[in-house]
């Protein structure tokens, strides 16, 4: 796993050293109210991430935390409104020809959250997976691309692959079908898929067996995973690292272990006392969880989460939080956005007069 | 509250009473649903027993393709060709619901038992108005009074904590979180007696989750009404229901308080659902899940539903449907409600009595005590 430092904000011309992909301030607003609005919403604000080679990072938050812009920015749907995303070291504005695209698009694919409206009905489920190898994978001779699509579909878990590759997506349940979503990101010969709430429409039961496969995939093919998620448990079931946002900002990020067992943001702890346990006793904090994440319209300086916080002071609607390390952690430091935490852990003063 | 709001304070006289002598609510004997196909027809429950006090919480639990749905719909008298109930009693506040008329169910309906459906985003009228949506429901039970529909709106959205300025809203206006909140201030409009849940919870992230159960759980205790609520998210309810459910392929395998089955699941099948959810805590271990799939309903195996899938199969398991199996101690130590079923074959020589397994005479069993 590497290591993931986020570099100082405003410093966008280098990008983040040792990671596959990475962002750089990256920012998206859309323009609201009507077709001659004048409002934004900010729906991803100044992130700056990494993601290494061989790691799985988990990016969590609520609905409308802006989890899959994220994931459509790096993925090329969006275009951002200001920031840079970087892979292998270059910027992905820069990547003008089709075939450096082309490139970009097959190493960084998506998986999507429905697995029963991103398979087309009408083809066999081949299809998408001979197309794309017919489109990415120049190097396979044509009568070769059916072995390929049966060593894709063999690692993700489906036997036997020869006859599940001629089934319609009918004739597989749900847990299947989004295997096939995954067979078909793996037959471009990724670095990073990215899963967009891959498992949140399948059953408990069969969840757990597509999160295997997301592990196998890391430790025996070497992909690396951006696994978007509001399900915590699973989260740290699968992944390295784990970044959670709010309102369109990262407010923390670290290693599993030390976010869920030490969480630093009122968010994050907030967070991971609303995930319910059979195991554990009904934890009184969660019973502060009411309201709802506003929606980052036009936002002013100051906390995003201040008005849910049950540690707000008076600079926290002043001065907007930044990203700051306040552990080395194990294997990658522990930011946070807090200027509560960020006092305790020594750093109250730089937290509190960010730019 | 007013009076009209709170009709089932007469017929609750006429409770039925269960075996054991308490009062019940709600009184399902094997209840079976079946679908007709044009190649016959498919049975999606199948004899499912179910006894609820006043007040009590149920949680429903099973994969999807396991009949909690359809049980939830035949319950309420909602289902539609080509599903039908087969045999079976409904019997809510002393009356049998599967041989009322449609004009003897209105006056139950929205009255005494309300239906939170799974989505709020279809299940809300998209072109109305929130607080037109629910004038309309009390308009079609009954309640002529403007002022008095205007009313009981506002503070049924109080309830729930949502602002009643949001009756003139839109459903796209508002959160997912608050859209299933206003389906829940709609349940509550005439304060009914039992109210069914249909995955209420199921499109919303955990911490909007966690504030709705909490809130249902409040209200429910504020109320007094009762609850069956059905999920496949068998943590959720963990810490909310009183009794669970636990289905499989159309039949209930393991009924119990709720802690019980949470701390000794007894059928393999709810060790199963159990050991599928990562733990936040505790040490980080590999799991399994349940490999396989439910069985098609035209493709029942002929003995134990779940052995294909059962990690502790053996040849009994095969010859026929294991009857539910009562757990626990002496009889009459047994607090009512309290005992723990489960039909495993794993549990017979540890059972008291096992249930009849031929079809449940669909007369009132109370009268023979």
């Amino acid at each position: 796993m590497s290591t993931a430092t986020a570099p100082s904000a405003g410093d966008t011309a280098t990008p983040p050293e040792g990671a596959l992909l990475a962002a750089t301030d990256l920012t998206r607003t859309f323009r609201v109210g009507g077709w001659r609005g004048r409002k934004t919403l900010h729906a991803v604000d100044e992130a700056t991430f990494a993601i290494g080679k061989g790691e799985i990072v988990a990016l969590v938050g609520e609905s409308g935390s802006g989890k899959s812009t994220i994931a459509r920015l790096l993925a090329g749907v969006y275009r951002p409104s200001s920031g840079d995303i970087w892979f292998n070291g270059r910027r992905v504005s820069a990547l003008r020809s089709r075939g450096e695209q082309l490139a970009y698009r097959a190493a960084v694919p998506m998986v999507f959250q429905d697995p029963f409206s991103s398979l087309n009905p009408a083809y066999r489920v081949n299809h998408g997976i001979l197309r794309g190898l017919k489109l990415h994978r120049p190097d396979i001779a044509p009568a070769d691309r059916m072995d390929e699509a049966i060593r894709v579909v063999e690692a993700v878990g489906l036997r036997p692959a020869a006859e599940v590759l001629q089934r319609y997506p009918y004739e597989l349940s749900g847990g299947q079908r989004q295997r096939i979503g995954f067979a078909q990101a793996l037959a471009y010969q990724p670095q990073v898929i990215l899963a967009d709430e891959p498992v949140s429409m399948l059953d408990i039961s069969i969840r757990i067996g597509l999160l295997n496969v997301m592990a196998r995939l890391r430790d025996e093919q070497g992909v690396s995973l951006l696994y978007i998620t509001h399900d915590i448990a699973s989260a740290r079931y699968v992944a390295d690292r784990m970044m959670v946002m709010y309102a369109g900002r990262v407010v923390e990020s670290g290693p599993v272990e030390e976010v869920l067992g030490n969480p630093r943001h009122p968010y994050t702890q907030l967070l991971v006392a609303a995930v319910p346990d059979p195991r554990a006793a009904l934890t009184v904090t969660a019973e502060q969880a009411k309201g709802e994440p506003p929606k980052v319209i036009d936002p002013e300086p100051g906390c995003r989460f201040a008005d849910r916080c049950p540690l707000v002071r008076d600079v926290c609607r002043r001065v907007t939080p930044p990203l700051l390390e306040l552990a080395p952690g194990d294997g990658a430091p522990v930011l946070a956005a807090c200027h509560v935490a960020a006092e305790q852990a020594g750093r109250g003063a730089e937290s509190a007069h960010a730019a | 509250m007013s009076p009209r709001a709170n009709p089932g304070t007469v017929l609750r006289d006429t409770t039925h009473v269960g075996s054991d002598g308490e009062e019940l609510l709600l009184d399902v004997r094997g209840l079976s649903v079946e679908y007709d196909t044009p190649n016959g027809s498919v049975r999606a429950v199948d004899k499912v027993d179910l006894q609820l006090r006043p007040g009590e919480f149920l949680g429903v639990v099973g994969e999807s393709g396991c009949g909690k749905s359809t049980m939830l719909f035949a319950i309420a008298q909602l289902l539609n060709p080509p599903a039908r109930i087969a045999e079976g009693s409904v019997t809510f506040a002393g009356r049998n619901l599967v041989t009322m008329t449609a004009s003897e169910l209105a006056p139950v309906r929205w009255r005494q038992v309300s239906v939170v459906m799974q989505s709020a985003m279809n299940a809300l009228n998209p072109v109305k108005r929130i607080g037109a949506q629910f004038a309309d429901a009390m308009k079609a039970h009954g309640v002529r009074s403007r002022t008095e529909i205007a009313d009981r709106s506002r503070e049924v959205m109080r309830l729930v904590g949502i602002d009643a300025t949001h009756l003139t809203s839109y459903p796209h206006q508002l959160s997912g979180g608050m859209r299933q909140r206003a389906m829940i201030a709609m349940a509550l409009l005439f304060t009914p007696e039992l109210v069914i849940m249909d995955e209420p919870t199921s499109a919303l992230d955990v911490v909007a989750q966690r504030s709705l159960m909490l809130q249902i759980k409040e209200l429910q205790q504020q109320l007094g009404f009762a609850v069956v609520f059905v999920t496949h998210d068998m943590s959720l309810v963990s810490h909310f229901s009183d009794r669970l459910m636990v289905m499989y392929a159309g039949q209930a395998v393991e009924v119990g308080p709720t802690r019980e089955v949470f701390d000794t699941p007894r059928h393999p099948y709810s060790i199963g659902l159990l050991d599928a959810f990562p733990s936040i805590r505790g040490p980080r271990v590999p799991l399994t899940g349940i490999p396989g799939a439910p069985p098609a309903l035209n493709a029942m195996p002929p003995g134990c539903r779940f052995a294909p899938r059962c990690p502790r199969r053996f040849d009994d398991c095969d010859a026929a449907v294991p009857p539910l199996y009562r757990i626990g101690t002496a009889p009459q130590v047994v607090e009512a409600g309290a005992e723990v079923e489960v039909r495993c074959l794993l549990h017979r020589d540890g059972a008291r009595e096992p249930e009849p397994t031929g079809p449940v005479p669909t007369a009132h069993r109370e009268e023979t005590l």
